[in-house]
């Protein structure tokens, strides 16, 4: 979107007219999002990278560890491997939105705004919206890889229209946590140290492999993951292998992953925006 | 004070404090900022100068006593605060990966200014602050100069009455630092009120109509810098040819100033500053000098910089 395509207004007076709450948080979202949008545009390799990552996890998952990996029920290993690399793009969402976000901190931009009569909600709705269309974009290639290396959608559009959105909307919650770690990192060398600890997460999961296997400890956390329950959910929609579950999350991951998203956003989003409101208080 | 004169001023603040922790990082801050002029927060690292701004810009909140900017109370009414100034804070809060005009619609934007509107407001000051030619560059690309005169110039993209600007030019070449002290002065053209912190005393010299002196979160001194520099008199420095004069030069220097000389026998020089309100002539030094006999190779007449009136107020801190 470009700054100048919106609908023109007279000149405004030097005391504008102030916009309603609800419209403002409108207003602000939408400048928010221009503004992290306009970075991309202006950083091609920056978005050519997002892009190119997931495509060589597919590469490096698929066929190194799948040329040893045996899927229970016989199925193949880059089928059930695809829903968990989708996932895993979600989850390693939350680093540039982290590091993105401290930055700001850090070099006074969450100040400047802080300073100007915005809604604080508004401006983080936006770069949220931003990474989500992010997000979004940096699937399609993924897809097509999946595609290209043997992943099919089985379950016909619906169910897996209904699986993008619940990737969607994971990305979305991941992205209020990134923000309220950015806000917590303060800055962007804290949050790049933060960014391995989202590694840990993001592996002991049902990503890569069954969770079975794992010692008992182990894979309580893993079964319990919340991104066990959107792999799970969208092996089942999308009609790929998956392996037998024990765990409530895992036996109704569609339930489990709108529940898992309801209750992160409802934490991370509030303590997000009250971080940005009070932060340097 | 009375209403009419209360509302004379773009900022005032009255006992305001902020603590962090344990740190007393304000303590009991009182402040009359007319509008339309200058005025400058002067101090070392930690004087409570960034705390003061940070809160009157509403971007923290006063652990005691009021202030009032452009009219609003900044804890009550701090939307109608933020709609009244313009906040550069101490790095340069521009975008780098976009070019310096978007940088300058997006913060017009968010002040709720159409999109044609925030777009001719920032042509117009890119073309009038001399970034016309680089308005379409990443920001990446510029000098620290030119960053901070895109920092500076985003305040005004809505032309606020009352602009806070924290230590404009803090690592900034001479080049750059007198670009922006241009820049400021043209904005007080425009009617502003300028709120301004500096560690640099020649910078409060050059651009502030009134100086308050901050030191541990506390007021020390306040008025023009002229009368500040009054108030600690006149420097004199008096070099001589033969170091076995140090001693009746000194007697004369403090006959005639008033002072108490210090003498340096390596650079062979005495020095010593003029009490308040006692002139100092050089033609009646310099015969006095001559009458007792002293071959003086150099006698130097200096107003005091506001680094003496700093260096003056701190030390009377210190041994007080």
């Amino acid at each position: 979107m470009s700054v100048s395509t919106l609908s023109p207004r007279p000149a405004a007076p030097a005391d504008r007219s102030t916009p309603g709450p609800l419209r403002r948080t409108a207003l602000d979202a939408a400048t928010s999002a221009t503004r992290v949008l306009l970075y991309y545009r202006h950083s091609p390799a920056l978005l050519a990278v997002s892009l190119a990552v997931p495509v060589v996890m597919v590469v490096l998952f698929g066929y190194v560890f799948g040329s040893a990996m045996q899927v229970p029920g016989s199925g193949d290993y880059r089928e059930f491997l695809m829903p968990g690399l989708f996932a895993m793009v979600a989850i390693n969402g939350i680093t540039p939105t982290m590091v993105g976000v401290a930055r700001d901190v850090e070099r006074g931009a969450t100040d400047r705004l802080r300073s100007m009569p915005v809604s604080r909600f508004g401006v983080l709705l936006g770069s949220a919206l931003a990474d989500l269309v992010i997000g979004v974009a940096v699937l399609v290639p993924l897809v097509g890889v999946g595609l290209a290396v043997g992943w099919r959608m089985r379950n016909g559009l619906a169910d897996a229209l209904a699986a993008f959105a619940l990737l969607v909307l994971f990305r979305f919650v991941m992205t209020w946590l990134g923000t309220f770690l950015g806000l917590a990192a303060g800055s962007e060398q804290m949050a790049g140290q933060l960014a391995v600890l989202t590694f840990p997460p993001a592996i002991v999961t049902n990503v890569f492999v069954p969770t079975g296997g794992m010692p008992g400890w182990l894979r309580v956390i893993a079964d319990w993951n919340p991104a066990s329950a959107v792999v799970a959910a969208c092996r089942q929609l999308f009609g790929n292998p998956s392996a037998p579950a024990s765990a409530w999350p895992l036996q109704h991951p569609v339930v489990a992953t709108l529940l898992w998203s309801a209750v992160l956003l409802a934490v991370f989003a509030p303590l997000a925006a009250r971080k940005y409101s009070t932060h340097g208080r | 004070m009375s209403r009419t004169a209360r509302e004379q001023l773009a900022v005032s603040a009255h006992g305001l404090g902020k603590r962090f922790g344990r740190t007393v990082a304000l303590d009991g801050l009182d402040l009359a900022v007319p509008a339309g002029t200058v005025y400058g927060l002067l101090g070392p690292n930690g004087a409570g100068k960034t705390t003061a701004v940070r809160l009157l810009a509403t971007l923290t909140t006063p652990d005691a006593g009021s202030a009032r900017v452009a009219g609003f109370d900044v804890a009550e009414q701090p939307e109608q605060v933020r709609r009244s100034i313009g906040f550069a804070g101490q790095h340069a809060a521009v975008d780098e990966g976009i070019t310096g005009r978007e940088n300058l619609v997006l913060v017009g934007r968010f002040h709720h200014l159409g999109a044609r509107e925030a777009r001719l407001r920032a042509d117009a000051l890119l073309e009038r602050f001399g970034l016309a030619a680089a308005a379409d560059r990443l920001v990446r690309g510029y000098s620290g100069g030119m960053r901070r005169r895109l920092d500076l110039i985003a305040c005004l993209i809505t032309q606020p009455p009352v602009l806070f600007l924290d230590e404009p030019t803090t690592g900034l070449d001479p080049r750059s630092r007198g670009e922006i002290w241009d820049a400021v002065r043209e904005l007080t053209y425009g009617g502003s009120t300028v709120l301004l912190t500096t560690q640099y005393l020649d910078e409060a010299d050059r651009l502030a109509d009134t100086v308050m002196v901050l030191d541990h979160g506390r007021t020390i001194a306040e008025g023009p810098p002229g009368r500040l520099k009054a108030e600690i008199g006149t420097r004199v420095q008096v070099v001589v040819d033969d170091v076995t004069q140090l001693h009746v030069a000194a007697t004369v220097l403090a006959a005639v100033t008033g002072g108490e000389p210090i003498s340096d026998r390596d650079s062979r020089q005495v020095e010593t500053l003029s009490l308040p309100g006692r002139e100092v002539l050089l033609p009646a030094l310099v015969r006095e000098l001559d009458a007792a006999g002293v071959a003086a190779r150099d006698v130097a007449l200096r107003t005091p910089s506001l680094d003496d009136v700093f260096l003056a107020l701190t030390a009377e801190r210190q041994a007080a």
